[in-house]
């Protein structure tokens, strides 16, 4: 009897480490989403199209740099479509710390000047598009209390309230996490008051670039005004030994190889 | 319409087709980059003002620009060549000569350099650039590089406060960062002369009937300036000295012997801060301001040494909407020397301290693609204030159309806005970029 119990205590022990806590999976997808590689590059095309059915383009490449995984990292978005953008470039020293701002600086080339951009809220919206900054660069994993309420063969459903429901305009919103990779493949955010859905993030192509499975086109969709931006990724690699001082002004100055 | 404007409009109107036509296909920038790896880049733009008043010393139109930018730019291994050029009909001053240096012929030099790293830590850009540096808004301490005050007054695009330099410009990359600028021969601000705004001299009111003489320091390394920025980033804040040697930017003084305006030595000593605080971002800067040819204020041929500083503080109160403020101060040091040794009539002599505080309000709306600001200055101590409201629409992703005014106010008429109350004037544009 006392062997049975010790038994059962055993397997207990291992089903719990085999069924992962919701915890380790955000973490997992968070991960999967913001920190392959110890850095990266990729060039975005973003195809903005509005409620009236208008087309715009953003081009831009985009370098990433870890300080260490799942900690803080930096940003260097250089802008090269359309002309009122061009030579642009968008400096971010992102910090994970909950009451900690990110650093933020964009160069404005006619002017010579680097302008330290105010902590925004983060979710606005990214250069015009519907996705917002948060999406560009990671929502904190604190600042959701995170729900597992469904597993299936291929992805774990995820609901996520915030924790300061007065910072977000969302009132939750679910995620749905591909099992086998970790990507999350789509997000459906929900009203405050309504509860019903209003905005999609969803993955279209997945594809496997030096052994990270990587998002190589995505949507975001107002589901309210049927507006939506595609991102298309190209030109994605990684641990391409990035140097530290590409995220300074120096290289605000004066781009850098890695992204003409 | 004369027939040079006639020619120029439809010059202008032709290389705008030709210029779409070309940016429609897109092939034409690529074949360019096929062939020669260069990048070719540029706008045109029709701009037009007038003054809402009347001003006895100037046109009706404050405005009246076709332009036509072009850049090109090549990278190569060993540097990066970068030359961008205004083609400018300017209906307000009319047709001159090209002047590279006071931008009033047909070519505005923006840029022409190179740059390169000669050694892993340093990089070297020379030629005719753009330098910024300090960080007020609209405000400048430290940056003595020049400005456009014609320009900015009358309603071109912000970038042409900024007139180039032509200066070997060294950046040296260490623990703490240094930036030096040497500009050979003395760039002065493209300042207020009368031909395009009425300003006060001397007692009154002047325009275009009597632009003002001056003498400008010109010899070449003898009237050098020579520019410092000494700057390092501790824990996100941006902590930055300066020091500057050269001449006062805009008239500041008079050669009593002819009654020129003049351009008397300085020196400036500053630093700056800037940081996050309170969810926006901070930022306290200070020059002294060393007059070195009136150290003791005694001469009233040329201007005072001065204390500079300001602060600021920005936020982003809503989403897409960003509020700005300042309070600046120049502070006239040895005041009692320069009022005992003051000339002229006593009522034009300028107080101690000049205040101006600065509210900078920032909206963006549909996508990002619409921006409503108004930048206003108002000083408590002058009675005056200037005013620059403007909208901007992204119509497409080449088409920007803008509208926007210049308006001046002021109790008085020789104070540093209230001069250019009969200036107040609106504006719109039209510009395609490709």
């Amino acid at each position: 009897m006392k062997n049975l119990i010790i038994l059962l205590l055993a397997l207990s022990a291992l089903v719990s480490t085999a069924e992962l806590s919701v915890q380790q999976i955000v973490e997992k997808a968070n991960f999967a989403s913001y920190y392959a590689g110890k850095d990266g590059k990729a060039t975005v095309t973003m195809t903005i199209n509005d409620k009236n059915g208008q087309k715009r383009i953003r081009e831009f490449v985009i370098l990433r740099k870890d300080e260490k995984d799942a900690g803080n990292q930096k940003f260097y978005v250089y802008f090269k479509k359309p002309f009122d953008v061009r030579k642009m470039a968008y400096l971010v020293w992102k910090h994970v710390a909950i009451d900690d701002d990110d650093d933020r600086w964009l160069w404005l080339p006619d002017l010579n000047l680097k302008k330290r951009i105010a902590p925004g809220d983060k979710r606005s919206s990214f250069v015009g598009s519907h996705f917002l900054y948060e999406d560009v660069s990671g929502r904190n994993l604190s600042e959701d209390k995170h729900e597992l309420i469904e597993t299936t063969q291929t992805h774990y459903l995820i609901k996520n309230t915030p924790v300061n429901p007065n910072e977000v305009e969302f009132s939750y919103y679910n995620i749905w996490i591909n099992k086998e990779n970790f990507l999350p493949q789509k997000a459906i955010y929900f009203k405050k008051e309504t509860k019903k859905k209003y905005r999609m993030v969803e993955v279209l192509e997945i594809k496997d670039i030096q052994g990270f499975p990587t998002v190589v086109k995505s949507k975001a969709s107002d589901l309210e005004t049927g507006g939506f931006t595609i991102n298309t990724f190209s030109d994605v690699k990684y641990n391409i030994n990035l140097k530290e001082r590409i995220f300074t002004e120096r290289f605000l100055r004066r781009p850098p190889r890695e992204v003409r | 319409m004369n027939l040079k404007k006639t020619l120029f409009a439809s010059f202008f109107i032709f290389t705008f087709i030709l210029l779409e036509s070309f940016a429609e296909s897109a092939n034409f920038q690529n074949l360019i980059y096929d062939k020669y790896g260069v990048d070719f880049h540029g706008f045109t733009e029709l701009r037009l003002g007038t003054r809402t008043g009347t001003d006895d010393h100037q046109e009706s139109e404050s405005l009246q620009d076709m332009r036509l930018q072009l850049e090109i730019e090549k990278f190569t291994d060993f540097c990066t060549f970068n030359l961008r050029a205004d083609f400018l009909y300017d209906g307000i001053t009319g047709t001159s000569d090209i002047d590279l240096d006071r931008a009033t012929g047909p070519v505005d030099l923006r840029e022409a350099n190179i740059l390169f790293t000669p050694v892993d830590w340093m990089d070297i850009k020379i030629g005719r650039q753009i330098l910024t540096w300090g960080t007020g808004n609209m405000l400048f301490i430290n940056d003595m590089f020049p400005k456009d005050w014609q320009a900015y007054f009358s309603g071109r695009d912000t970038e042409y406060l900024k007139a180039p330099s032509d200066a070997v410009f060294t950046s040296i990359y260490s623990s703490v960062n240094l930036d030096i600028a040497f500009i050979p021969t003395f760039d002065n601000d493209r300042f207020i002369d009368g031909s395009r705004n009425s300003f006060f001299n001397e007692n009154q009111l002047v325009g275009d009937d009597r632009i003002i003489e001056t003498e400008i320091p010109d010899r070449i390394f003898t009237d050098s300036e020579t520019a410092l920025r000494l700057y390092k980033n501790i824990g996100g804040y941006e902590i930055a000295l300066y020091y500057y040697n050269g001449f006062w930017k805009s008239p500041a003084g008079m050669n009593p012997t002819n009654g020129k305006m003049t351009f008397p030595e300085l020196s400036v000593y500053g630093m700056s801060i800037r940081g996050q605080v309170f969810n926006g971002i901070g930022n306290i800067e200070i020059g002294y301001y060393d007059s070195e040819n009136d150290r003791d204020g005694t001469d009233p041929f040329k201007r005072n040494s001065e204390l500079r500083y300001l602060i600021g503080y920005e936020r982003e109160v809503a989403k897409n909407f960003t509020v700005g403020l300042q309070y600046y101060v120049e502070h006239k040091l040895d005041y009692k020397n320069y009022k005992q040794n003051f000339p002229q009539n006593k009522n034009t002599l300028n107080e101690m301290i000049r205040q101006v505080l600065t509210l900078d309000l920032r909206k963006q709306l549909l996508n990002q693609n619409l921006t409503i600001s108004c930048f206003s200055y108002y000083s408590p101590t002058d009675n005056d204030a200037y005013l620059r409201p403007s909208v901007s629409w992204k119509a497409t992703d080449a088409w920007e159309l803008s509208a926007g005014a210049n308006i001046f106010l002021g109790k008085y008429e020789d104070t540093f806005f209230g001069q250019f109350k009969n200036n107040t004037n609106i504006y719109i544009s039209a510009r395609y970029g490709f």
